[in-house]
């Protein structure tokens, strides 16, 4: 057994004595490039929370100064609008999911030594703080940031006369080429180690879901960025060197930048959808102790959306001017989604049915995740017909949506996941009571904020737009407005709990012990935290990752690795190695 | 029904029985997901000494829970296509409607009316910004365009929302059905002044309307 990976085995011994700056600035260590992406984005997730204040804070109280910031103006609202978006999707919400988990999770659950190349993982990361810095700088510069929408439409985004701004685009444009190369020397890296790199015995339907999510996430990354990087090339050079790819003067085509935006775009979703889908599906199965229900078709429905993704961009654009016909077809295609959707949200029931539940602090997120995406999904419906979306298009009734699916999606699961596996990175535990007084709180004012968005939408209430008053048709809606504010910054202020407990169990958390969640998955063989080069001995895989309650074994749960016939003397001396 | 705007325009009420149908069935998904998920942490919440079930999965669960999605989307999607096709389809358009055009900018609706002859491209055309007086009871019909931006033509009370494209001509209808003023708003981010881009709608009855168009000229 292990001639893949016997010979890595030496070759990590040794590098317990390197030098600070190599273990910890330029690792090339798949746990510590993780935990350097766990670092980097929560900065970025709470930059982009406090502009979603900032936004907040103008639609509830227009032209009211904000306590510490000052008045908002127009134009620096539209920047708020798209750094806001720009920094959760590209910087926090990907790169949490994709960079800290797949970075973490990949090697350890399909028991490799690393990542396949870790020096492009070393370059991925420093591209990604590279692109993070330009970001920010961005905000900084001369006519202020870009204001045309993380969507950044042409012509509005390609003339600078338009918006007032030059540099601040041209910054974003370029820090997002970065981004875009970070991203795809991430998913060369785990497709390659997924495909090669699995221990023996690791089939890839043994592989955890979340694997599969991440897998099949660095596919659709891997030929989805490449389209938005030609398409913001394009658009610096009409920017820039006078090219016309997107405006009519020079017979150029606004609707193609919105094709080839959402070309890439659509499957972006599913990048940030799928790895929490994964995570939310082992934790569930954790959590009710028992195997996820229909594995194989929770496999296939991952690769169904991922393949439906790439069909639907159309309906990003219903309302664009693109042939109505067309319009008909990204419906239909579209509507198909909900089916690898709706499968997915039985199955978690179905894996809760007649199990014994373990309300850990990671399952209550979970759980969250299964109640919010649903309506996430269903609300997704509505736009998904063309004719309800002529009215709801561009309105807060889309806004509800995508914060349905990403933050009561993926956050939730990003949250889930970090109390989960904090215990194997940092080899302490989170606590447990204030993990819940988190999710009870973030839980009940995330509802309070975003549910209420749907009603505004329903008003006619426009996305992006500055003061809402200048609208007299929107001004009954103002008291909801305030309301929704004001449970924005009571969200905020739920996270408070998640920072103390997290520094301070970095620091002076309960010791973890090797199996803390009682789970399956091969990372919980390894010491926590995981030392270098993971395992001593490459192990072999001998069943799936769900094997809870089986009747094979006392327990209720069965690691990937104890042998099947020895498996009643060896499970519990794994348990406590 | 409370939600949605007061609807205005012959097309209204069908794109809100769509919405209030998948309202009425995701609102029954949700409820009985949710329910299911509450009813299955209390009933199932772990208890020493209790071991869950040991099982994999059910194949006639997956078919069930795959075909019934399957054919509620087809039956909307189908409902859906035909108020689309009504709303978007140019085959579709309504052939006695009155013409204008519709040329938006930064940060102002400009209104082309056909003038006492009725016919665009004419000398007696004349321009008002940000208002749009139409007849109540009969169609009408405009080219819309942008000078500059992308902008959103979105009248709420109408149901009716098109982008407006520079370098292309969009075709758009509405039959405004009650007499009074309709917000016209835009709904694509434009700009620093986005939020400020609002214009109405006047709906007169016809012979009011005629008088106006003749005040005008």
């Amino acid at each position: 057994m292990a001639t893949l990976e016997s010979s890595a085995v030496p070759l990590h011994a040794h590098h317990d004595d390197l030098s600070f700056i190599r273990k910890y600035i330029f690792a090339t260590d798949h746990k510590i490039i993780g935990l350097q992406f766990l670092f980097a984005t929560l900065i970025f997730l709470l930059i982009g929370g406090v502009m979603a204040l900032m936004i907040r804070w103008q639609l509830g109280f227009p032209g009211e100064a904000m306590p510490g910031v000052g008045v908002i103006n127009p134009k620096f609202y539209n920047a708020l609008v798209t750094m806001h978006g720009t920094f959760m999707i590209f910087f926090a919400i990907m790169p949490l999911l994709v960079g800290t988990f797949g970075n973490f999770l990949i090697p350890l659950k399909i028991g490799a030594p690393d990542m396949a190349f870790p020096r492009l993982n070393m370059m991925s990361f420093w591209l990604f703080v590279v692109s993070g810095i330009v970001m920010t700088a961005s905000l900084f510069v001369e006519g202020g940031a870009a204001g045309a929408g993380w969507t950044v439409y042409a012509p509005l985004s390609a003339v600078p006369q338009y918006t007032g701004v030059s540099l601040g685009q041209q910054l974003w444009i370029i820090s997002i080429v970065f981004f875009g190369g970070s991203s795809l020397l991430g998913s060369v890296n785990y497709i390659t180690t997924v495909i090669n790199m699995r221990a023996p015995g690791m089939t890839l339907f043994r592989m955890p879901l979340s694997i599969w999510g991440l897998f099949v996430t660095a596919i659709i990354a891997l030929l989805a960025v490449p389209i938005l990087a030609a398409a913001i090339i394009m658009l610096l050079f009409d920017q820039t060197i006078g090219t016309t790819f997107f405006l009519p003067a020079g017979g150029g085509q606004p609707l193609l930048w919105q094709h080839l935006f959402w070309f890439f775009g659509h499957p972006e979703v599913y990048i940030l959808i799928l790895p929490a889908m994964g995570i939310v599906s082992d934790i569930i199965a954790n959590g009710s102790r028992k195997p996820v229900f229909g594995y194989h078709s929770m496999v296939l429905a991952i690769i169904a959306i991922a393949f439906l993704g790439w069909i639907v961009w159309g309906h990003h654009m219903f309302q664009s001017g693109m042939n109505p016909l067309l319009g008909t077809s990204f419906m239909i295609s579209t509507m198909a989604i909900a089916i690898p959707s709706a499968i997915k949200v039985f199955n978690w029931l179905g894996t809760m049915w007649r199990g014994n539940l373990w309300f850990h602090t990671p399952m209550l997120w979970a759980v969250g995740f299964v109640s919010l995406f649903t309506v996430g999904g269903l609300s997704g419906i509505f736009m998904a017909s063309n004719s309800v979306d002529v009215f709801i298009h561009d309105t807060y009734f889309i806004v509800a949506h995508i914060h349905y699916v990403l933050f009561g999606g993926s956050l939730f699961a990003i949250f889930a996941a970090l109390y989960f596996w904090f215990p194997k990175m940092f080899g302490r535990c989170m606590n447990e009571n204030w993990g819940r007084i988190h999710f009870a709180l973030t839980f009940t004012f995330y509802n309070l904020t975003f549910f209420p968005m749907h009603l505004l939408g329903m008003g006619g209430h426009m996305r992006r737009i500055y003061d809402p008053t200048a609208y007299e048709f929107l001004q009954p809606l103002q008291p909801m407005n305030k309301f929704i504010t004001v449970s924005a910054f009571l969200l905020f202020m739920a996270q408070i709990p998640f920072v103390i407990n997290f520094f301070w169990s970095l620091f002076a958390g309960e010791k973890a012990e090797l199996n803390r969640w009682r789970d399956n998955g091969l990372e919980w063989t390894v010491p926590s935290p995981a030392p270098h080069g993971n395992f001593t001995v490459t192990p072999t895989v001998y069943r799936g990752p769900y094997e809870f309650s089986s009747p094979e074994v006392e327990e209720d749960f069965l690691p990937q690795d104890v042998p099947p016939d020895g498996g009643r003397e060896r499970a519990p001396e794994t348990v406590g190695r | 029904m409370g939600w949605l705007p007061g609807a205005a325009s012959t097309y209204a009420a069908d794109l809100d029985r769509i919405f209030y149908v998948i309202l009425a069935v995701t609102g029954l998904v949700f409820i009985g997901v949710e329910a299911t998920l509450i009813y299955f942490l209390w009933k199932y919440r772990g208890r020493e000494g209790r071991k869950a079930a040991y099982i994999e999965g059910s194949n006639k669960a997956e078919i069930i829970w795959t075909v019934t999605p399957a054919v509620f989307i087809v039956g909307l999607a189908v409902a859906s296509q035909s108020v689309w096709s009504k709303i978007k389809s140019p085959a579709n358009f309504p052939t006695d409607a009155i013409e204008y055009r519709v040329e938006a900018r930064q940060y102002a609706w400009g209104i082309t009316y056909a003038g006492a002859d009725g016919v665009l491209g004419t000398e007696d055309d004349f321009t008002r910004f940000n208002e749009m007086h139409v007849p109540v009871g009969q169609p009408v019909s405009f080219e819309l365009t942008s000078a500059d931006v992308i902008h959103s033509f979105f009248v709420p009370a109408f149901r009716i929302k098109q982008d407006a494209v520079p370098g292309l001509i969009m075709r758009v209808w509405f039959e405004a059905t009650e007499v009074g003023e309709f917000a016209l708003a835009c709904a694509e981010l434009c700009g620093v002044a986005h939020f400020n881009m609002g214009g109405k709608v006047i709906v007169h009855p016809q012979d009011e309307f005629e008088r106006w168009v003749a005040e005008q000229s």
